[in-house]
């Protein structure tokens, strides 16, 4: 991916940046560290003493965590499908279906990119009750199925494409459906991979909304089922929280490295700016 | 989007169609949601899974789902949330502290209604008068203590040798305490301190706790039993934070800023600091990890040795059926039984409220292996309950504030103390 | 005909993304400022109409006031550090250089981290004495700080995790439009003669200022959504010295029960938000139609 124009960076350069580097991930290697020791108090730091894998088996053993995985991979994908779904639509329409009203439509919705449901919490909560969906995947992804920020980037991307390639499927006699799925889409791949990644890691990590909807063990995600470790009543374990950390952020770390060049290359590709 | 469309009705259809089918397995018995916090470590969602279904092989009537919600506050949130939308749980463990919140709110029912055979009334007797008292106000009996806990004095009996300290004799008075914490406090060549004498939490959260403790050591009390008078501008409670800030202003036996309650085990098992005030519930952590020889001591006093009562008590929802609210104090009695609660302190380190369940084989074996988990025994005659008034949350954080303010020197505790009172004067003016 | 089909096809598809966003953020919005005139309903005591009660408190409440400060400090910083840490970021990862691609995922790493998580460890790297930071001072002369527990530093350690959250984020978006430049607009520009500086300042930079508009805005909303670290930390303190907005209306609405006064908050910082929004996206939106 490195063009052979770039320039060869500089000894001082190299090393300012993996000092950088060794900064950002510090806190990441204390947990790789801290949990694979004995929870002996992380404070006698200590590169030798033993490793042990009995802070993830505690871990295990305290609470459901494959469910809670495979709860906030069911909400993860629902939210991300459901995402691409909506937001195409309405970025479509926005740049091929312009009516009147229409630019004000917009602005509303530009609006909502800086309202966080967070803040709206109790309302939000409110109407789930009343339509039944509390404690329900369903629910917990209900209220973030419209992503104004996917609205956005879309549209940016649609407007991008040139009006030449959209005529000359409407000559060939394509209808408004087959035009965005045979033009728009196809082209817009790379926005959609980075949208992707964006919302994965907004949702996996999400943690307060829901905390307030889900009751069970059968709907609470990772997140809140972290919380569980972070308790301070007794003062915090960090051997133990630590591998809770570990264990909840492993599958999109994995994901991360495994797919990290085809991540940045579809973010340099879908033209974000 | 047709697609979606049909998928979600697909989705909300078959929701529908597992609810009425759940519905009719579960025909003829009463359902109960139950909401607990997590405070300590280990599977304690496994404990409480445990009771429950040994509650549920008991009364076959009745299915409770116990839902672990998050920490105190969170639950707290949940519950109160779930109840506003019209859906509370029927049993909740929540703060003893929440009373006032949960009676303005309408949520709770007073638990003594339920109380009618003379066999509920003594198991209602077998409670420890100490730990029902915050739960009495308005002629009720609001809620029945579960998972409570007092805090102690750990120390570094090491460190108080190495000072030429006798280990086992501990600080008894204020004046002690500053004494040895003067014996024991190091410092490096620089004139840096590397070991602390005290440290006494002051964070948002855990300072009221504490110094709910200090002010009843100098015979003050912080509120009235009803939840609508404070008494922050007593000059024995000005003298109270006064020592608190002296112990590290003027005798610099304490570290300056605010002590983090969450660190605090770590500090002291570092040998960082030589004595802390921590929950009786971390005993089963210090004894595990300390490299040193310790001591559980109880709080010294000027000259009330008074220590401070916190946890969670169980209350019991409105907005339920009856048939709910019976079942609901059945669970409650169930838990609070002293078997269950005698397991319940060997598994969590909370300290039992009733006295027959420190008489059970399983708190003796306990206690003749750990005589420390004694101290917490002995002190609850002496312990007062936490800080607690009518809109308790936002008083509470305005008297966290005034600490920290006079803690870190931005007030003098005289100065911060006469904010906080005149603050809370406001909110607890409309409830006198 | 056109403008007809145009208003039936655009309005079918904006159906789904409508009801949703209504449902979800105007209503509760309106609701929010409704609910704003009224007193917060308690059990005993049903809800009255105050008028702007709710507001003229505010006005008089130290804690908003410090609050605000607190959040226009924390923005003033967290904003352009993560951006110009993120843009340098972008640069080292964009020259050629050994490791590369270790040291981009340890820039990105951060992001995927929960926040709830995160938060006790760096309570450890925080921590007077034996903590990693307080060791690192400690070897310039300026070591034994209680950094979460003194007014003066806790907001600029919380600012700090901020900072490292998101940088990482941000490079993504930078690298992708470095990368977007293409090689021989540099090589001319070196070719005649131009220093690193002087490329990075007249071709670089203009280039990538749409970028920086984009993070800009993600940056700000960043700068007031962020709060979990405030819950899972310090709860504002010490004497409030840590609360941000958001935290204050989860503190007042969550905690304290009192809705009402939660809503006049939240309607404060919407209205805050919304302005934002407008000013950013009319000036992004124009800027962007250059291409």
């Amino acid at each position: 991916m490195t063009s052979v124009s770039t320039p060869k960076a500089g000894i001082i350069t190299t090393l300012g940046a993996w000092l950088l580097a060794f900064i950002w991930i510090s806190p990441l290697l204390f947990a790789f560290w801290a949990a694979f020791h004995p929870a002996t108090g992380a404070s006698s730091f200590d590169l030798f003493a033993p490793l042990t894998l009995e802070n993830f088996s505690q871990v295990l053993a305290a609470a459901p965590f494959p469910r809670y995985f495979l709860n906030t991979f069911l909400l993860v994908s629902l939210i991300l499908a459901c995402q691409l779904v909506v937001c195409t639509l309405a970025a479509y329409a926005f740049v091929c279906f312009p009516f009147r009203g229409s630019g004000i439509l917009f602005m509303l919705v530009l609006i909502q990119l800086m309202i966080m449901p967070e803040i709206l919490l109790v309302e939000n909560y409110r109407t789930l009750a009343n339509l039944g969906l509390r404690d329900t995947i369903l629910g917990m992804g209900l209220p973030y199925l419209a992503s104004a920020f996917g609205i956005f980037l879309f549209r940016q991307t649609f407007k991008s494409i040139p009006k030449e390639l959209e005529e000359a499927a409407r000559l060939e006699g394509a209808n408004a459906f087959q035009i965005l799925m045979r033009v728009f889409v196809p082209l817009a791949k790379p926005t959609y991979i980075a949208f992707g990644l964006v919302t994965v890691s907004y949702h996996w990590n999400n943690f307060l909304w829901p905390l307030v909807v889900t009751n069970s063990v059968e709907t609470r995600p990772t997140t809140v089922g972290l919380q569980v470790f972070a308790t301070v009543e007794q003062g915090v374990d960090w051997a133990r929280v630590t591998a809770a950390t570990l264990l909840s952020v492993a599958p999109l770390l994995v994901a991360f490295i495994l797919f990290q060049r085809q991540f940045v290359q579809s973010f340099m590709r879908a033209g974000i700016r | 989007m047709h697609i979606i469309k049909r998928n979600l009705l697909k989705l909300a259809a078959t929701g529908l169609v597992l609810g009425v089918v759940g519905a009719s397995q579960a025909f003829a018995q009463t359902k109960l949601d139950f909401y607990y916090p997590v405070q300590v470590g280990g599977p304690v969602t496994k404990v409480i899974d445990g009771y429950v279904a040994k509650f549920m092989a008991e009364n076959p009537g009745i299915q409770v789902a116990p839902i672990y919600s998050g920490n105190y506050n969170d639950t707290t949130t949940k519950a109160l949330t779930a109840a506003k939308a019209g859906t509370p749980p029927a049993i909740a463990v929540l703060l003893a502290t929440d009373v006032f919140t949960l009676i303005d709110e309408d949520v709770v029912e007073p638990i003594d209604q339920f109380v009618k055979t003379d066999e509920d009334k003594a198991w209602l007797d077998g409670f420890m008068p100490a730990y029902l008292k915050s739960a009495q106000t308005e002629g009720h009996l609001w809620s029945v203590p579960f998972q409570r806990s007092t805090a102690v004095m750990y120390y570094n009996k090491q460190a108080f040798k190495d000072a030429g300290l006798d280990p086992e004799n501990y600080p008894k008075t204020w004046d002690d305490m500053v004494a040895a914490g003067k014996a024991v406090t190091q410092k490096d060549a620089s004139g840096n301190t590397t070991r602390w004498g005290i440290g006494i939490a002051g964070n948002v959260g855990s300072s009221q706790w504490m110094f709910g403790a200090l002010a009843a050591q100098n015979g003050a009390r912080l509120m009235n039993d009803e939840g609508t008078e404070t008494y922050l501008t007593d000059p024995k409670v000005v003298e109270a934070l006064q020592y608190w800030v002296d112990l590290s202003k003027k005798n610099g036996v304490h570290p300056q800023g605010i002590f983090e309650w969450g660190t605090a085990p770590a500090d002291f098992l570092a040998g960082r600091v030589s004595m802390i005030w921590h929950t009786t519930g971390n005993l089963t952590n210090i004894r595990k990890n300390a490299t040193f020889d310790f001591g559980v001591a109880p709080f010294p006093g000027h000259p009330n040795p008074a220590s401070t009562l916190g946890g969670g008590n169980f209350y019991i929802f409105k907005d339920t059926s009856d048939e709910q609210k019976q079942a609901a104090f059945k669970l409650a009695k169930f838990l609070t039984s002293d078997e269950i609660l005698a397991d319940w302190a060997v598994q969590t380190g909370y300290v039992a409220p009733r006295d027959g369940a420190w008489k059970t084989q399983t708190l003796t074996d306990y206690t003749a292996e750990e005589p420390n988990a004694l101290v917490a025994l002995k002190q609850i005659p002496n312990a007062v309950p936490e800080f607690s008034t009518h809109e308790n949350a936002r008083t509470t954080k305005i008297l966290n504030d005034a600490l920290a303010a006079a803690l870190t020197g931005n007030k003098t505790p005289e100065k911060a103390l006469a904010d906080a009172q005149t603050e809370i004067d406001k909110i607890l003016k409309q409830y006198r | 005909m056109n403008k007809s089909r145009n208003f039936l096809y655009g309005s079918l598809l904006l159906l789904p993304a409508a009801v949703l966003l209504w449902t979800f953020t105007y209503q509760p919005v309106l609701a929010t400022i409704y609910n704003s005139f009224f007193t917060t309903p308690k059990g005993r005591r049903p809800s009255v109409f105050i008028g702007a009660d709710h507001y003229t408190r505010m006005i008089e409440d130290p804690v908003f006031w410090q609050a605000l400060t607190n959040n226009i400090l924390y923005a003033a910083v967290t904003i352009p550090a993560s951006m110009g840490l993120a843009l340098a970021m972008a640069l080292f990862v964009n020259s050629r250089m050994s490791g590369q691609g270790l040291v981009r995922m340890a820039y990105f790493t951060p992001t995927v981290l929960p926040m709830v998580a995160v938060a006790n460890i760096w309570l450890f790297f925080y921590a007077p004495s034996y903590g990693p930071v307080d060791q690192l001072l400690g070897l310039i002369g300026l070591g034994h700080n209680n950094l979460l527990g003194t007014p003066s530093t806790a907001l600029w350690s919380l600012i700090v995790i901020t900072i490292w959250k998101e940088a990482g984020f941000f490079m993504i978006f930078y690298l992708a439009a470095l990368q977007q430049i293409s090689p021989t607009l540099i090589e001319a520009a070196r070719l005649e003669g131009a220093s690193p500086w002087q490329i990075f300042r007249r071709v670089t930079a203009p280039l990538i200022m749409p970028t920086t508009l984009f993070v800009l805005v993600n940056a700000l909303i960043g700068a007031f959504r962020l709060v979990d670290h405030v819950i899972a930390l310090t709860k504002g303190g010490p004497d409030n010295s840590t609360t941000l907005l958001l935290f204050y209306i989860y503190e007042t609405g969550f905690q304290y029960w009192d809705t009402s006064y939660a809503a006049a908050l939240t309607v404060f910082l919407l209205a805050v938000l919304a302005l934002i929004a407008l000013f950013q996206f009319g000036y992004l939106d124009r800027k962007v139609h250059y291409r």
